[in-house]
């Protein structure tokens, strides 16, 4: 057996578990049975349809939207600190749903899907914008001035969002529960608002995986490849923002999952995008499923923010990778 | 085939190249060489068209490189840009496989057995398939280069470019590497393009050669052309000589110091040889410049230590030249310091003697055995002994080339005389001998002080030397003769 298809399995078996505890595992425990016989216990199968089962899909979505799209700029900018996250393209969605939100703004034709449209054409103007500052400071685009351009991104942006907050005068705990990221209390609407967008990033993605594994060696490289770099680079961040946008409209900003999966992915099973992209998207739905459990039965009944969580593992990797890419030019 | 005309482009506003044509047909190689910041990385970018031109077209095959898509022109010219680091891994033969690129198409696009089969071929020819499965960046810099270079080659176009493909390699790889291009461009028929830094190496392999300077073409042409002390010594602001390849007629350059050589003023005097009944030697506290047709070392070269051995006259050895250099060890010396001679007859009966001129000296050593004298201008078949006139001249002067070869003519001319004046007859053909049938001759100079460029029989050098070998070859072959008759 290849190591490839070793690694599609163990990722698989890992996602299988990670959902079995998802819906099981909580204040209330659900024997598993009730997943292929409902009639056995009709109070828990509705907990697990309608609660649970939600959730931990709406979760799943989150985290591989967010791995893929982290894989996919990580591989794109040839920065292993790139992610939705640190890039300030989460922040800039969140801006887009804030304002959804908050003003109720509504498009007709979109209807439900106007939350996640918004999130993501203000991730997409978001990304533009970090990627031009940042090739203005530093035609080179080194790793640490395209995170620091996206840190001073999100901090305006962030800024923005609290004065939205401010302005509207509504409840602020859940606001910033919001904001920490979270997937609780969503519902079967929102997995429905951020299926298609999450299924759309990733397929185009995974098109571009070639293209992705030719400018690893550079843009002027990958010319000499054959690649289309303008047109493919473009599609890459299109579809990168994509991604991102529908995870934050249906979650909040949930940091660093875009950039411990493919870092982890990468050190497994090697760099190559053609198996980088689908590993990361199913290892990054059980990592968010599992951060997901995690949060809302540690501190029980309280439930923390994923984000805080993801953030609680995110940070100190973000450090580590710094830290070996640093060494490795030293 | 690669045609440009008149290009010219550079980055911003400037042009840093400017006007440039030639064009390459298929099976040729043409080096670019040009010192750092010639142009010549731009031009390569400018062909390749990593950066747009200004003015001027590339073609290939008669179709300018602009109406070619990205994959189309992938498909016709494939690229070896400068080593760059990088922030992710690929193993081997995923970075060969990326060649394959521009081959592929549709979404899904399979790895067909073309695609399998250039990969394997293009690692079989940098010999990198047994890296196959290692990572990248654990390679050195020399096996990450023979990488991307297998990349280029994965690609299959007729167009190559490469930007000093020889970088970071060790002479073996270096070697290895262009034969293999070399080769590849012959029997595919590629049209190869490629930056050199070393003007030797691009000399041995290019078919033509380009200096650039300052963005545009200071020559073109076949190496010999392109190679001359005059150009690249303008270009590269470096005394270089210019001098043949020992086994290719293309001419090899060598890079002359801007530090002078600092050795002691010396002279070579007659007082300062040894001889004992084993040999006459001459050891040198400096190396001198140096032309013989000795036993070992002979040739051109810089050397200390001069011994003319005496051997048996049934001396006879399979490889003579090996046992003179471990008898040369065992006396003490160098054999790679040495130029080593052999005669049969008495070493104590050598002549050596000291000519002054207004230049400084010469000194002459002469040891002749005529027992095999020979006419050489009957040219009969004959059996080679031992028994002959070796003729060291030592110069005190810095002598040229030139002066080396005339040297030889003269010190020739004046031995023939003096067998001539003492009557040495060939025994075969029962005329007046030229030489025997092993002489040798050795011209030595200091290399210092006065610059004597000729040596021809009217300058003062040759001269002295025809005076000086005729005197001593006499009296060498008196001494010869008593010998003989004792």
């Amino acid at each position: 057996m290849s190591k490839n298809t070793v690694a599609y399995i163990v990722s698989l078996l890992i996602l299988g578990a990670a959902v079995l505890l998802g819906v099981t595992v909580g204040t209330v425990s659900i024997s598993p049975v009730v997943l292929w016989n409902p009639a056995s216990d009709s109070t828990a199968a509705n907990i697990l349809w309608n609660i649970r089962m939600p959730r931990v899909v709406l979760a799943g979505l989150v985290g591989a939207a967010l791995a893929t799209a982290g894989a996919a700029f990580q591989g794109l900018l040839k920065n292993p600190l790139a992610d939705p996250y640190t890039l300030g393209v989460s922040s800039g969605a969140s801006v887009g749903a804030v304002m959804t939100l908050f003003f109720g703004i509504s498009i007709p034709f979109l209807g439900l899907y106007t939350l996640p449209v918004i999130s993501m054409l203000f991730a997409i103007l978001t990304m533009f914008a970090v990627i031009g500052f940042a090739k203005l400071v530093d035609r080179s685009m080194k790793m640490e001035t395209v995170i620091l351009t996206g840190i001073i991104f999100s901090s305006f942006l962030g800024s923005v969002i609290s004065l939205m907050i401010a302005l509207t005068g509504e409840e602020l705990r859940q606001i910033i529960g919001w904001l920490l990221g979270s997937v609780s209390m969503r519902g079967w609407p929102y997995v429905q608002m951020a299926l298609p967008f999450v299924l759309i990033g990733s397929f185009v993605l995974w098109l571009c995986r070639r293209e992705l594994n030719a400018m690893l060696f550079g843009e002027e490289r990958a010319k000499h490849l054959g690649v289309d770099v303008k047109k493919w680079k473009f599609i890459i961040l299109i579809s990168g923002s994509i991604l991102t946008g529908a995870a934050v409209a249906v979650s909040g900003t949930i940091g660093f999952v875009g950039l411990v999966v493919p870092h982890m992915t990468r050190l497994l099973w090697g760099a190559d995008h053609r198996h980088v992209l689908p590993l990361s998207f199913i290892n990054g739905a059980a990592l968010l499923i599992v951060c997901d459990l995690v949060s809302r039965t540690i501190i029980s009944p309280t439930e923390l923010p994923v984000g805080v969580i993801t953030a609680f593992i995110g940070a100190p990797v973000f450090a580590f990778i710094f830290f070996q890419q640093r060494k490795g030019v030293a | 085939m690669l045609e440009i005309q008149e290009l010219s482009g550079g980055y911003g506003d400037e042009n840093i190249v400017q006007n440039v044509s030639f064009r390459v047909n298929k099976g040729q190689m043409l080096g670019i060489l040009g010192p750092n910041g010639s142009g010549k990385s731009t031009l390569m970018k400018l062909i390749s068209g990593a950066l747009p031109f200004r003015s001027g077209f590339v073609k290939i095959d008669g179709k300018p490189i602009t109406e070619f898509g990205a994959k189309e022109l992938a498909k016709e010219m494939a690229v070896l840009p400068q080593l760059h680091a990088h922030a992710f891994s690929h193993t081997v033969r995923e970075t060969v496989a990326l060649g394959r690129y521009p081959h592929q198409s549709g979404w899904f696009s399979a790895w067909s057995d073309e695609d399998e089969f250039a990969v394997t071929e293009a690692m079989r020819l940098m010999n990198i398939s047994h890296y196959e499965k290692t990572q990248i960046d654990q390679m050195s810099g020399g096996e990450q280069q023979r990488v991307f270079v297998a990349q280029a080659l994965a690609q299959d176009a007729p167009v190559l470019l490469l930007d000093e493909p020889t970088n970071h390699l060790d002479i073996n790889h270096q070697k290895e590497l262009l034969d293999t291009i070399r080769k590849q461009a012959i029997d595919k028929g590629l049209t190869v393009i490629s930056i050199f830094h070393d003007i030797n190496l691009a000399s041995m392999y290019c078919d033509e050669l380009l200096l650039l300077d300052k963005g545009t073409i200071v020559r073109m042409g076949e190496p010999h052309e392109v190679v001359r002390e005059q150009d690249i010594e303008m270009v590269y602001k470096t005394r270089i000589s210019n001098h043949p390849h020992p086994e290719l007629p293309k001419p090899q350059i060598t890079l002359l110091p801007g530090v002078k050589r600092k050795v002691p003023t010396m002279l070579v005097r007659p007082q300062n040889f040894i001889v004992t009944s084993e040999f006459v030697i001459y050891d040198s506290p400096v190396p001198l410049k140096t032309v013989s047709s000795a036993v070992v070392n002979a040739g051109a070269g810089w050397f200390r230590t001069f011994m003319n051995r005496r051997v048996d006259s049934n001396y006879e050895c399979d490889d003579s030249i090996q046992e003179m250099k471990d008898f040369i060890e065992r006396k003490g010396f160098k054999p790679t310091d040495t130029v080593g001679m052999m005669t049969a007859v008495k070493t104590e009966d050598v002549i050596i003697k000291e000519y002054t001129g207004d230049f400084s000296s010469l000194t002459v050593a002469v040891t002749a055995g005529v027992g095999n004298a020979v006419d050489v201008s009957k040219a009969l078949d004959r059996k080679e002994k031992v028994g002959t006139i070796n003729t060291w001249i030592m110069v005190n002067g810095c002598l040229s080339d030139e002066a080396f070869i005339q040297a030889m003519i003269t010190a020739t001319e004046a031995k023939t005389k003096a067998l001539h004046q003492e009557r040495v007859m060939d025994p075969l053909t029962d005329t007046i001998a030229t030489g025997t049938s092993t002489d040798s001759c050795l011209v030595a100079a200091t290399q210092q002080g006065e610059y004597l460029p000729y040596a021809g029989p009217v300058t003062e050098l040759g001269r002295l030397i025809g005076i000086g070998v005729f005197e001593c070859t006499v009296e060498a072959i008196g001494n010869y003769r008593m010998a003989k008759k004792a």
